[in-house]
């Protein structure tokens, strides 16, 4: 049992460390402001989320489980309130040259 | 080495090296906005530092104030500064002032980190007295035990300096403005998105904030952090603006604002009848005590950074 929750954390954090690699790679490729925020969600919610996933297992007890998901929720509803903001006053300014 | 003492070298390293490239980019960057994201970059990559050196509660209050305010702080003179920035650009200083400032700046940094690698090993602490008559204050935290109790006094002039920075800010406003409402004029219509976080989050982050204040008698935590959150809420709804600023001439708003030390105050002085010095809490009534000014010292915290950043009076309010 702990052996396969082991195999979880390992696989899940990879995964969400690969997501937090592909939206920095994002960010600074990607042509323009919108899709520079398309690339770096990606890393907020997929990269985070699997990371917490990642991290349950080995949380002390239900209470600091409840907490790593509150931490995510957190970050979600920030940063896509943020991405919104960045986004309207990206829009408002016009494409970049 | 152990590969987990290996790893842990490793990030550290990491982590030291980030801190100084991004301090370096933050100095030499030209554009104002730019330094000021950098600035808070490096806030909270230091706030991650006093985490590895097991220092939760400075953590805390690094991410808070080093990146949070103090960033918005900044972020605001940058507005305020984009108008006149190009003309003061072409008084830059001469080369041989730059030069001087450079050196005596290098010579504060060569100072203070000679100091700390001579400092003998292990350095001088007060840590075991402290840990050793913890117990005599009732809390768990010894952070707190140390800020409410063996060293009252500095928290105190603490948060008298705060209330002083607040009246600092205020007096930059214009005699005609004088008790109006703090901050320029915002959009009648604020983003809706901000609206919907600033409806969303301000329920979670008081119960957050007061937890933080709750828990720091036993854990990491304390009146400053959780006063720290309380403002940032505060802020966030007079953003969107759900919430109106306060008048800074409201009696009540200045009660606030002076409750955390004069409460600090009259416990410290009762503290020559009740114990035997002032700031000296009575044992069996120590930790109720402390409780009792960290909830006054959290709501003069929370106004007072939340009025900081909100910025001088600068319009009159609607009659």
């Amino acid at each position: 049992m702990s052996l396969a929750l082991d195999i979880l954390s390992v696989l899940a954090i990879s995964a969400g460390a690969f997501f937090f690699l592909a939206g920095t790679v994002g960010l600074l490729r990607f042509p323009d402001a919108l899709t520079r925020l398309h690339a770096l969600t990606k890393a907020d919610n997929l990269g985070l989320g699997l990371v917490v996933l990642g991290l349950l297992p080995r949380a002390d007890g239900a209470l600091g489980a409840l907490k790593l998901i509150v931490v995510w929720l957190l970050v979600l509803v920030a940063g896509a309130t943020v991405s919104q903001l960045i986004a309207r006053v990206a829009q408002r300014a016009g494409p970049a040259p | 080495m152990t590969i987990a003492v290996t790893i842990a070298w490793a990030f550290d390293a990491l982590l030291a090296a980030t801190v100084l490239a991004v301090a370096l980019w933050t100095i030499v960057t030209r554009e104002t906005f730019a330094a000021v994201v950098g600035f808070v970059a490096f806030g909270l990559l230091v706030a991650l530092v006093w985490v590895r050196l097991a220092a939760p509660d400075v953590a805390m209050v690094e991410a808070a104030i080093g990146g949070g305010v103090t960033g918005v702080l900044l972020l605001g003179a940058a507005a305020r500064l984009r108008g006149v920035e190009a003309a003061t650009a072409a008084e830059w200083p001469g080369k041989t002032l730059r030069l001087v400032t450079g050196a005596l700046c290098a010579a504060v940094a060569a100072a203070l980190a000679a100091t700390m690698l001579l400092l003998p090993d292990p350095a001088p602490t007060l840590a075991p007295e402290a840990a050793a008559n913890l117990a005599s204050t009732g809390v768990g935290n010894p952070i707190t035990g140390v800020l409410m109790a063996f060293r009252g006094l500095d928290t105190l002039l603490e948060k008298v300096v705060l209330v002083l920075a607040l009246i600092g800010v205020w007096s930059l406003a214009q005699d005609s403005q004088w008790g109006g409402l703090p901050g320029p004029q915002r959009q009648a219509q604020p983003d809706q998105s901000l609206v919907f976080l600033a409806r969303l989050l301000p329920p979670v982050g008081i119960v957050i904030g007061v937890y933080l204040l709750w828990t720091g008698a036993d854990e990491p935590g304390g009146a400053f952090q959780g006063g720290a959150l309380l403002a940032a809420m505060w802020l966030l709804a007079m953003m969107a603006g759900l919430a109106a600023p306060p008048p800074v001439g409201s009696r009540r708003l200045r009660l606030v604002l002076v409750a955390g030390p004069a409460v600090f105050v009259a416990i410290g002085l009762a503290g020559f009848a009740l114990a035997d010095a002032f700031l000296a809490y009575p044992q069996a009534y120590a930790k109720p005590l402390i409780i009792v000014i960290e909830i006054a010292l959290m709501l003069s915290i929370a106004a007072t950074l939340a009025l900081l950043v909100a910025g001088p009076p600068e319009r009159m309010p609607p009659r």
